[in-house]
């Protein structure tokens, strides 16, 4: 029953998704094509964040470190290229066939040894280590001074190219990170409904009693969370080639808070839900301050977080699974 | 160079101070009543902008920092009546959200109310001088008397904890709140007195922090992660832990800006050591909280808990 509703609606979604670009031609306001490219991008960071959260039960409040990684791993390599110089004796490149797989493996890395050490903590050791981590990596960053340092870099050669592609050409971007999101949505489903899935689920209800049949809770917890700081580095890389701008304030741990607020506000450990978080949290960034400005709140709509904040404390107190739980009301 | 050290480790004991003022109530709160809560930091700023701001009216700074410490008791009072207490029950993903929500918040509004651009506060006459330390520094009075309070609120707190009957209830609370409120202590009280008591820790540090750099928002936060850093070096809910954290990170941060550059000089090219040094330093506490987590997974005093 609920396997039929969910594969209904996102099949709606999807081709909602699709038809977008055609749409916004048609009432002749392409710009928005970007704002749903940001959207996207971030969806894929939120939903890889859902498999830590939601799915193991792991509060990761240092998920930005790995959009800081995919985004400089692009940035750096473009970097050389316009300039022509090198990078520890490599040359920098504009290829996306190059920069974008770096930028997974790079995230996989460094995501291994943030991963082997802080899932050596427990509880609110984690949620505080992972925040750590993420502050390092966000000093480190701004103490890249060649790269721009605090101001960040620009681009200048554009976007990553791809043979056959144009992905400065907008909509073609659109699709191009489309995809990325479907595919890592599919294998994000996939994943949860494996067996490894279900190992997943039984950390988050009891790890002790996993150990004693046997399954090695560390070296699970190791994969996923390298699953996650994979998609969060690949978010990186596709936004960093959106902007086409790569500063520090990515790897910001308020990034972190937005992304943990966007899963929450969403449903989490729904996969659905954090998509749907994102969108409304982006949107709402977006148009809230038109919507308050329109209604005459004038003092409100440069304010919006004033009224964002207490919204969101009322949603974290009374509504426990999010936009999910509306959509998708339960009945029991 | 002894000397120019020497200033450098009192520059470092009294950014542990804030610190310590700071983490205290922090990990009291954690350590009581088991709730994160990352809107302390914004009781840190609250504090400096009362002061700025009653200052401005009364023209005094003793008189603004006795009238900013109620400000800041009820501002926590309405925040634990309203929106903490109802986290008591909840687990940490949804404490995490609900304070970090509560941060937008304050900030904004503190923005609404106060503008974008930074406030200044003047050192009071009285503590505005340099004072010579065995004749081998001459030091600012004022940060001294920072050093002075911070440690004078240690000791008060060690004897509120370790002598008098509501320390006992917080050291028996800590241990198992369960017993406690099974033996009649109305906890809800004692919940709200603890919140408001550290919360009045943060403002104070906040106040004293006032004259030494711009009242701005968003100067809660870069504070708070510092905090977090020092009571998980101490372990959760452990005073002790949080001075000990505090004074080790305060240093360690201080030593290292001051001193990383010059090291690193030795071994690179000036322009490649000054952007490194830059990072390695603020990265280093970062780096200091990851080893003792990894060789101590429940940092170096931790509370054990009973249930």
């Amino acid at each position: 029953m609920r396997y039929t509703q969910h594969t209904r609606f996102l099949i709606v979604c999807l081709v909602i998704l699709i038809l977008l670009p055609w749409f916004f031609q048609t009432i002749e306001s392409s710009y928005l094509v970007s704002t749903f490219t940001r959207l996207v991008i971030f969806a894929i960071a939120a939903v890889s964040l859902d498999l830590l959260i939601g799915y193991t039960g792991l509060v990761s409040f240092g998920h930005a470190a790995f959009l800081g990684v995919g985004a400089y791993t692009v940035g750096i390599l473009s970097f050389h290229a316009y300039e022509e110089t090198t990078f520890l004796g490599l040359p920098g490149t504009l290829s996306g066939l190059v920069s974008i797989p770096l930028a997974i493996v790079l995230s996989a890395l460094v995501a291994l040894i943030i991963g082997a050490l802080s899932l050596r903590t427990k509880g609110v050791y984690f949620i505080m280590i992972t925040l750590s981590f993420g502050q390092m990596l966000f000093f480190l960053f701004v103490s890249l001074e060649q790269y721009g340092g605090d101001d960040g870099m620009m681009m200048f050669d554009g976007r990553n190219t791809l043979p056959g592609f144009n992905l400065n050409d907008r909509v073609e971007f659109y699709y191009f990170c489309l995809t990325w999101f479907v595919l890592f949505f599919w294998f994000s489903t996939r994943l949860v409904r494996s067996k490894f899935g279900r190992t997943l689920a039984a950390i988050r209800q009891n790890e002790d009693r996993l150990s004693s049949i046997g399954i090695n809770e560390y070296w699970a917890k190791l994969q996923i969370f390298v699953i996650a700081g994979i998609g969060a580095g690949l978010a990186g890389a596709l936004s960093a080639n959106h902007t086409e701008f790569i500063s520090p304030d990515i790897t910001h741990w308020t990034r972190s808070g937005d992304l943990m607020i966007v899963v929450i506000l969403g449903g989490m450990g729904t996969l659905i839900g954090p998509v749907l978080g994102t969108f409304l949290f982006l949107l709402l960034e977006e148009f809230l301050p038109l919507i308050l400005h329109s209604l005459g709140l004038n003092l409100l709509s440069e304010h919006w977080r004033f009224v964002f904040g207490p919204i969101l404390i009322l949603m974290v107190l009374y509504a426990k699974f999010g936009l999910y739980g509306l959509i998708f009301r339960q009945r029991s | 160079m002894a000397q120019l050290y020497f200033e450098q480790l009192l520059n470092g004991i009294q950014l542990g101070m804030f610190l310590f003022l700071v983490s205290s109530g922090l990990t009291l709160i954690f350590g009581f009543m088991n709730v994160i809560n990352l809107a302390h930091g914004s009781l840190f700023m609250i504090g400096a902008y009362a002061i700025a701001f009653l200052h401005g009216v009364t023209n005094s700074f003793l008189l603004a920092l006795i009238l900013s410490l109620p400000v800041v008791a009820i501002f926590a009072w309405v925040i634990e009546v309203v929106i903490i207490s109802r986290l008591y029950t909840r687990d940490h993903l949804d404490q995490v959200l609900a304070t970090f929500a509560l941060i937008l918040f304050i900030n904004e509004g503190t923005t609404m109310l106060f503008g974008r651009t930074p406030m200044f506060l003047d050192v009071p006459p009285l503590l505005s001088g340099m004072i010579s330390i065995f004749g081998v520094v001459s030091y600012p009075l004022y940060r001294i008397a920072i050093i002075v309070a911070g440690l004078a609120v240690a000791f008060v707190l060690w004897i509120i904890i370790a002598k008098t009957r509501l320390g006992m209830l917080i050291r028996a609370g800590t241990t198992n709140r369960e017993t406690v409120e099974q033996l009649g202590v109305n906890i809800n009280q004692l919940n709200t007195i603890i919140f408001v008591a550290g919360a009045m820790f943060a403002g104070f540090a906040g106040m004293l922090a006032g004259p030494l750099t711009s009242v701005e928002v968003g100067m809660g936060e870069n504070l708070l992660i510092l905090c977090f850093v020092c009571i998980v070096i101490g372990g959760i809910g452990s005073i002790r832990g949080a001075l000990l954290g505090a004074i080790t990170v305060g240093v360690v941060d201080t030593m290292g800006r001051a001193f990383v550059p010059d090291l690193l000089g030795k071994f690179l090219e000036p322009t490649a050591a000054s952007g490194i040094s830059a990072g390695l330093s603020s990265m280093s506490i970062y780096l200091l909280m990851v080893v003792v987590l990894v060789v101590k997974p429940t940092g170096l005093f931790p509370v054990v808990k009973s249930h």
